[in-house]
């Protein structure tokens, strides 16, 4: 193993270290320890990974510390605040603008370079731009996730159909033959009106930016966001989706179960879910599917998610926090997580493993990673899909109009993005012409 | 030593004694209301957070902005529609609850008691989950009862509508009981001979209530509406748990929309500006109740 060969090589390079230190005496190896924010489940499980790295760099210690999801971002800007940041934590991507913006982060790019086992090429390139903030790379993918179609076999073969078809008119005719055929009462697709996801993929697919001039505008009004957005309406208006919110459904999986709808966007993490909550009798009639698009399925773009390390601005331990960025990238360690985890793995080869091979459910979602995007990397990005999420939710219940709603939803972005352009223009006229 | 000596010994002694409550006061009260007040008057932000030369000073805008956003007045409206409708319909459950648990006829008192005052200390979180399924639109018990005397199914959290109904209805349940006990104790302190004396002038049951009952819990009413209203403005929890503050930002109150600015989008300038609109409705809110309750004496 190549474990062993490694700490040879340090013990050499030790005992050199001795002998030129002198008449010194031996010296005590130099203690490293790394304290890692690992979140929620990953958090947990990724303490079992960490001896096999100890034993392979004798002189480091990690010090694994879990974090619940719900309370890791207000922990981490905290932990910022009161400079006690770790040497390396685990962030979703998402939140990669916000902590770069803070200068939290290092930037990895001259790491990235010299590296051996860390390299752009290997990973799904939606992904690895997630990690891309302005110019620089702040943080390394980990694990991955994206939404896509999960749907009733059964029901869609009864419609008539063996498969989602991939452009979005046939999709459409394909729920309408669903609607057909489960009755009055129930629903084609169930599209969340407390989640504003799916408007962004839609927006996203018919080719909007959703923001402009780098981030400092909204695109709202533009034509191709306009044309996800009536799209995502359309839906209600033709009574193929419920306007419920997922508070409103108290049991997504029993609501699936009894046909309630037989369509649902949602995420990996629901793989697992849907194989222990849903009747026996059902479970070899579901499936997943990448996304339709507006031309194509080709056009079927969705959005990249998931979780990427981080090694923090404030560590005093950057190159030993680097190799452990490096030894949980490695495909074997990747896979050994999605083992432990389910979570998917991000880097490509890890997919040829026998273990996504016979199972299209995932390998679905291969596909899907292959077509996906990230949503604008701004902090103020959370804030406003909110926005658009409260707009969204008015225009479905026929509170405004689609134009109003969407001039309405502009007005707010672009006064939620001023302190941005301020803070822009302000340091376009530091730098000077 | 003189008198004068003297009186300024003493001054300075009650000072010395009054020293430690006072800087305890002015550490964790004055000075964060300061400061709080100071930050409302800047746009302190997440940019604020890296480095503090990206705080501007922008005097009233944070106050003006709100008082121009229908964000700001949707969550007045939820919140006075809360207060107005809820408090009310809390003090006459408290006082109905407690004038049934004062009843002389009423028997295993210390058992009910005790019913009643259970919501009040079961966390809002399970009682949320449980009042979730209650409210289902197919499968809740509510509309499986109201079916019952043949009124359509209500779409209870999910109508913009109902939503605030919903959450009242819960917000009553769950904190009646408290108010409750103040009452039974403000009832029990009410001499016995006065109700035998208007019993004797011939006084009927409603007429006692109406003439010794009520005057007798003047004070205790006070103190009951002042706490409560002040409660109800800050009404957060529920909405928090059971509708995220929709469905069309129906149950979104004053200090959600606050938590939200502050605490989800770290607009923390824009949030002290909201404390403080709220502190100023509390503080008039509180001074017209004692002004109504003077007036009656």
């Amino acid at each position: 193993m190549s474990g062993g060969g490694r700490s040879a090589a340090s013990a050499a390079a030790l005992a050199l270290l001795i002998l030129s230190g002198g008449c010194a005496g031996p010296q005590e190896p130099r203690k490293v320890d790394l304290r890692f924010w690992g979140m929620g489940r990953e958090g947990e499980v990724v303490q079992e990974m960490m001896p096999e790295f100890e034993a392979a760099n004798p002189g480091i210690r990690v010090r694994v510390q879990q974090i619940p999801w719900s309370a890791a971002h207000e922990k981490l800007l905290t932990a910022f605040v009161g400079r006690s940041t770790p040497d390396v934590a685990q962030l979703g991507n998402t939140w990669l603008a916000e902590f770069a913006a803070l200068g939290a982060l290092e930037r990895l790019d001259a790491r990235i370079a010299a590296s051996a086992e860390v390299d752009s090429s290997v990973y799904f390139p939606g992904i690895w731009e997630t990690n891309r903030i302005e110019r620089g790379i702040y943080g390394i993918p980990w694990y991955v996730d994206t939404r896509l179609l999960f749907y009733r076999q059964d029901i869609l073969r009864k419609a008539g159909y063996d498969s989602i078809p991939g452009s979005w008119k046939e999709w459409r005719a394909a729920m309408e033959a669903v609607r057909a055929v489960v009755g009055a009462g129930r629903y084609a697709i169930f599209l969340p009106t407390n989640d504003p996801t799916e408007i962004e993929i839609f927006g996203l697919q018919a080719g909007s930016s959703l923001l402009k001039d780098g981030g400092t505008r909204g695109a709202f009004t533009e034509p191709a966001f306009r044309r996800g957005f009536d799209f995502f309406l359309g839906l209600f208006r033709d009574g193929l989706a419920p306007p419920a919110s997922n508070t409103q459904i108290a049991n997504v999986y029993q609501e699936f179960a009894r046909g309630y709808f037989s369509m649902y966007i949602t995420g990996p993490w629901n793989l697992g879910e849907f194989k222990r909550r849903l009747p026996e009798e059902l479970q070899g009639s579901w499936a997943t599917s990448p996304l339709p698009g507006p031309d194509g399925s080709q056009s079927g773009v969705s959005l990249a998610g998931g979780s990427s390390l981080v090694i923090f601005e404030a560590s005093k331990e950057k190159d030993a926090a680097w190799r452990l960025l490096e030894y949980l990238s490695r495909p074997e360690q990747q896979m050994r997580f999605y083992r432990l985890t389910g979570d998917l793995p991000a880097r490509r080869e890890a997919w040829r493993d026998s273990a996504f091979a016979g199972d299209p459910r995932i390998l679905a979602f291969g596909a899907q990673l292959d077509r996906v995007v990230p949503s604008p990397k701004i902090p103020e990005w959370e804030e406003i899909r909110k926005r658009v999420q409260d707009r969204a939710e008015q225009a479905v219940h026929g509170a405004l109009t689609p134009d109003s709603a969407l001039t309405l939803l502009q007005d707010q972005v672009d006064t939620i993005l001023e302190k941005r352009r301020w803070l822009i223009e302000r340091k376009r006229a530091k730098d000077g012409p | 030593m003189s008198r004068g000596g003297v009186e300024t010994w003493q001054t300075r002694a009650a000072w010395a004694f009054l020293a430690p409550a006072l800087s305890l006061i002015g550490i964790f009260f004055f000075l964060p209301v300061i400061a709080g007040l100071l930050l409302s008057l800047t746009d302190f932000d997440i940019y604020g957070i890296a480095s503090l030369d990206s705080v501007r000073f922008i005097g009233l805008r944070n106050y003006l902005r709100l008082l121009t956003s229908d964000a700001f007045w949707g969550a007045m409206r939820n919140t006075l529609y809360f207060v107005l409708v809820g408090g009310p319909l809390s003090l006459a459950a408290s006082l109905g609850a407690a004038l049934l648990l004062n009843a002389r006829v009423v028997r295993f008192r210390t058992f009910f008691r005790t019913i009643y005052f259970a919501p009040v200390v079961t966390t809002l979180v399970a009682v949320a989950v449980v009042w979730r399924y209650l409210f289902h639109v197919r499968y809740g018990l509510l509309n499986h009862a109201l079916a019952l005397v043949g009124i359509g199914p209500i779409d209870w959290l999910g109508d913009p509508h109902w939503a605030m109904p919903a959450i009242i209805l819960m917000a009553v349940w769950k904190n009646f009981g408290y108010n409750m006990l103040i009452f039974l104790a403000g009832l029990q302190s009410i001499p016995e001979e006065l109700h035998e004396a208007a019993a004797l002038d011939g006084a009927g049951a409603w007429q006692r209530f109406r003439h010794v009952t009520l005057p007798g819990l003047r004070p205790t009413f006070l103190f009951v509406s002042v706490i409560t209203m002040i409660g109800y403005f800050q009404l957060f929890a529920e909405p928090y748990v059971m509708t995220q503050g929709g469905p069309l930002r129906s149950t979104t109150s004053l200090v959600l929309l606050m938590y939200e600015e502050g605490f989800r989008w770290w607009r923390l300038g824009m949030a002290s500006a909201i404390a403080f609109i709220l502190l100023l409705i509390l503080l008039l809110g509180t001074l017209a109740q004692f002004r109504l309750q003077r007036s009656r004496e």
